[in-house]
């Protein structure tokens, strides 16, 4: 017995004298975990709540979140309040899948070394947001956010938007041949200019099934075209503001997962 | 054969496909360039061009040069490659712990280190650059050097492939320098450890595939009847980095002339698929890939056997099987399903006994020659590594607990707990790994100076020390801080108090990384005196009846 090498030791030359056995092998057994885990997430009905109130972003609330990307703000804030006593008091109702289904990808963040954003909208006003992100400590002076004045006044690239959300139609988000048509002047609406507001509001209350989804103004408060400020405060602003949780019921059996 | 002593006239196939491939990037690199949708494409097709054109010529000033060496000699081993590897390990390093430490350096002083007029100095920006740097560019470089280094000396041939070795190589840098200036303009697809926009992504593809098939076509040219079990750590590390890399990247351009594109999956289910992604970045880049290292360099500083072959197969299997579950517990408490938390904790768990599996076959490797400890700095680089890879393995599973990750989630908790993963366990072997390559490939004796080495490794020590504890202990007060509770039922304390009560830890942890970049430059230095030759300072004052020898050959 001593001397004789264990079942295990012979048996295992298989892998270590055939460089494609063991290959494959690998890829075998490094598949199974990942495919009993997310597979399901794609079938099971349950994975996303069924919430009233979402929405596709705006044009100008998607440029505002393509800044948020480009900035980095998910380094240092999530999007996903917790359902523990002290997060839903400091942040609001906790998070539901629904809410971030049409992120491409999702923005839940992994750190706070800023407060969690999921549900800012509303929470300040225009003009805190915009004095705080063009000098954080002129309003929370032990803040450590950088500065984004480079945001304020500079003009918003919206020729890239339709093409975006196209994309993102073939992606899955509910966005109408209408609404990428309209793109630029939605954006140039909602910024407060004198477009077809009308137009704006009734596609995307549509699309949210309900109605004063659409927030409307000069968002860094400065008359004429959008700045890159604009969007980015129209898409804080709309944070969390779309799921009706009157109509939402949390002990519903199909929203226990 | 005339070949050995005549100028090889034949056109050599892999650089003539090589060749090909770079062509066709200064083509589409071009294309872009010319009709880009935004002015950062076009950056970033400029930088393809002039990668390409470069590349281009210096394969043809090499194809044309006069040498009268065989090319590719498959009686030698490729250590060109190696020696380069090794250099580009060591300026990304510096290069990444110097970035580090400037955001750390942000948010400590946020006052002296940000500048409102110079945007792309911000934090969101420089942090992506500060991980990737460490992670892909000092660690990946790392990874690639060592296995060219290992796979040939184990399989006892020379790297297959003739000119795709280099391809990986300079493909690698360009994927690097892409990415990284990209974050610096605002590319970023905002996927954690996977921000690099769809044509990097697509570029990093191809050059991953070339790794594969060079490190696939060495094993089957061996010498040797079995697959040296640091290769089976290298292959998994390689091909399972393939499979999380492409499905993980899944994305749409919304031009092909733009960087912007949107991941395929939305919410919850990219939410998973990225954490599966992100928590096998740690799993088999940074744990197979450099557990291979492990298994190669302890046994040979120590000349001594792998402790128990046993162990390694069963470690191996149940390594890779365990960790591909463990994603899930980045999600704990959020909007992902319970079933799909709870598999992730349960095998999070179940994934420290492979986890110290590896770390006592390393660790008991050194049987009978305990006493090296002392006398070698380097192996003692080597064994701490492995310390710190037990104590972050055993951590990981604490924190994957939903209780623990409750308090521990989104807190410099889980900074502090990368950091001992990555600058204690990473890092180190990194070092130790170096060292040895230093040495061997220019072929000295010894290193230049093992009092710096010392040195290197208490400065860096003592860095890890004050910069994981800093991060413990900020990390469970501000969660404690925030789930705080005044004697009338109301929240204790508003967000930023919990902000402006981490300062002190910030200094410290400053501090800790300055340490350890400085440990890491006295390394530079005693690596590139140890290359050029320099006599070694414990040597320089040693009498000698005869003139100094040359170093054996």
């Amino acid at each position: 017995m001593a001397n004789r090498p264990s079942w295990l030791m012979r048996n295992h030359k298989l892998f270590e004298k055939n460089s494609y056995i063991l290959l494959i092998g690998i890829l075998i057994v490094v598949a199974i975990g990942g495919i009993i885990e997310i597979v399901p997430l794609f079938y099971l009905k349950n994975t996303i709540e069924k919430v009233e109130g979402m929405r596709p972003y705006t044009p100008l609330e998607l440029a505002g979140q393509n800044i948020y990307v480009r900035e980095g703000c998910h380094v240092c804030h999530s999007q996903m309040i917790r359902p523990l006593r002290d997060e839903v008091e400091r942040y609001g109702h906790y998070s539901l899948a629904a809410e971030s289904m049409y992120d491409h990808p999702f923005l839940w963040g992994s750190k706070r070394t800023g407060p969690d954003l999921a549900r800012v909208g509303g929470k300040y006003s225009d003009d805190w947001q915009k004095q705080h992100l063009i000098d954080p400590r002129s309003l929370v002076p032990e803040s450590i956010m950088p500065p984004y004045a480079f945001l304020d006044g500079r003009s918003l690239d919206l020729s890239v938007i339709p093409g975006q959300m196209r994309t993102l139609k073939v992606e899955g988000v509910p966005y109408t041949d209408e609404m990428i048509a309209r793109a630029v002047d939605d954006a140039h609406a909602q910024a407060g200019e004198d477009y077809d507001v009308e137009a704006l509001r009734r596609d995307y209350n549509k699309a949210a099934g309900r109605e004063g989804t659409v927030n409307v103004r000069e968002f860094d408060a400065v008359r004429g075209e959008p700045s890159e400020m604009d969007a980015l405060i129209s898409y804080l602003q709309v944070l969390g503001t779309m799921v009706d949780f009157s109509t939402y019921e949390a002990e519903d059996l199909s929203n226990q997962r | 054969m005339t070949t050995d002593t005549a100028r090889d006239e034949r056109l050599d196939g892999s650089t003539a496909i090589v060749g090909l491939v770079m062509l066709t990037v200064l083509i589409l690199g071009f294309a872009g360039a010319a009709n880009a949708a935004d002015g950062q494409f076009a950056a970033q097709a400029w930088t393809f061009v002039v990668a390409a054109a470069v590349g281009l010529g210096g394969l043809l000033f090499w194809h044309e040069g006069k040498t009268t060496e065989r090319r590719f000699d498959p009686k030698f081993y490729e250590e060109g490659v190696v020696k380069a590897g090794v250099i580009a390990t060591m300026f990304w390093g510096v290069a990444g712990f110097l970035v580090g430490l400037i955001i750390a350096l942000q948010l400590t002083w946020p006052s002296l280190f940000y500048f409102p007029e110079l945007g792309w100095t911000n934090f969101g920006r420089m942090r992506p650059l500060h991980t990737s740097a460490v992670i892909f560019a000092f660690g990946g470089n790392a990874l690639i050097a060592t296995s060219f280094y290992v796979v040939q000396r184990t399989c006892r041939t020379r790297l297959a492939g003739g000119m795709w070795p280099w391809f990986v190589f300079w493909g690698y840098q360009l994927f690097i320098a892409v990415a990284g200036t990209g974050y610096l303009m605002g590319i970023t697809q905002s996927k954690e450890y996977a921000e690099p926009e769809w044509y990097a992504d697509l570029w990093l593809t191809i050059v991953w595939v070339a790794y594969l098939g060079v490190f696939m076509a060495t094993i089957l040219r061996r010498k040797e009847p079995h697959i040296y079990v640091a290769n089976w750590f290298y292959l998994a590390f390689i091909v399972t980095i393939a499979l999380l890399h492409i499905v993980n990247n899944l994305s749409l351009p919304a031009t092909l002339t733009g960087s912007k594109s949107f991941a395929v999956f939305s919410g919850v289910q990219s939410a998973l698929i990225q954490w599966w992604y992100g928590h096998n970045a740690v799993g088999f880049f940074l744990t197979a890939g450099f557990l291979a290292i492990v298994y190669y360099f302890i046994p040979k500083r120590v000349e001594r056997p792998v402790w128990s072959y046993r162990l390694s197969i069963v470690h191996f299997w149940s390594l890779i099987f365990i960790y591909i579950w463990a994603g899930p517990h980045h999600l704990h408490y959020t909007a992902l399903p319970q079933w799909a938390q709870t598999l992730g904790m349960t095998f999070s768990i179940m994934l420290w006994m492979p986890s110290w599996g590896g770390m006592i076959n390393g660790m008991m490797t050194l049987s009978g020659a305990w006493d090296k400890l002392r006398t070698d700095p380097v192996l003692r680089m080597l064994i701490v590594s492995v310390a710190f890879y037990g104590m972050a393995t055993f951590e990981g599973p604490v924190m994957s607990v939903r209780e623990v990750n409750a308090l521990s989630h989104y807190t410099d908790w889980g900074i502090g707990h990368v950091h001992s993963g990555a600058l204690g366990w990473v890092g180190f072997v990194t070092f130790g790994a170096m060292y040895c390559l230093t040495q061997w490939l220019w072929k000295r004796p010894k290193l230049y100076s093992n009092a710096l080495v010392e040195w290197h490794f208490w400065i860096a020590t003592l860095g890890i020390v004050l910069y994981i504890c800093a991060m413990w202990v900020s990390g469970i007060m501000e969660g404690l801080m925030w789930r705080a509770y005044n004697e009338y039922g109301f929240l204790e304390y508003s967000f930023i108090e919990t902000v402006s009560a981490k300062h002190i830890e910030y200094i410290i942890r400053s501090a800790g990384g300055g340490l350890y970049l400085l440990g890491a430059v006295i390394m530079v230095y005693n690596l590139v005196r140890t290359a050029r030759g320099d006599v070694p300072v414990e040597d320089r004052n040693r009498i000698t009846a005869t003139p100094d020898l040359q170093p054996a050959e």
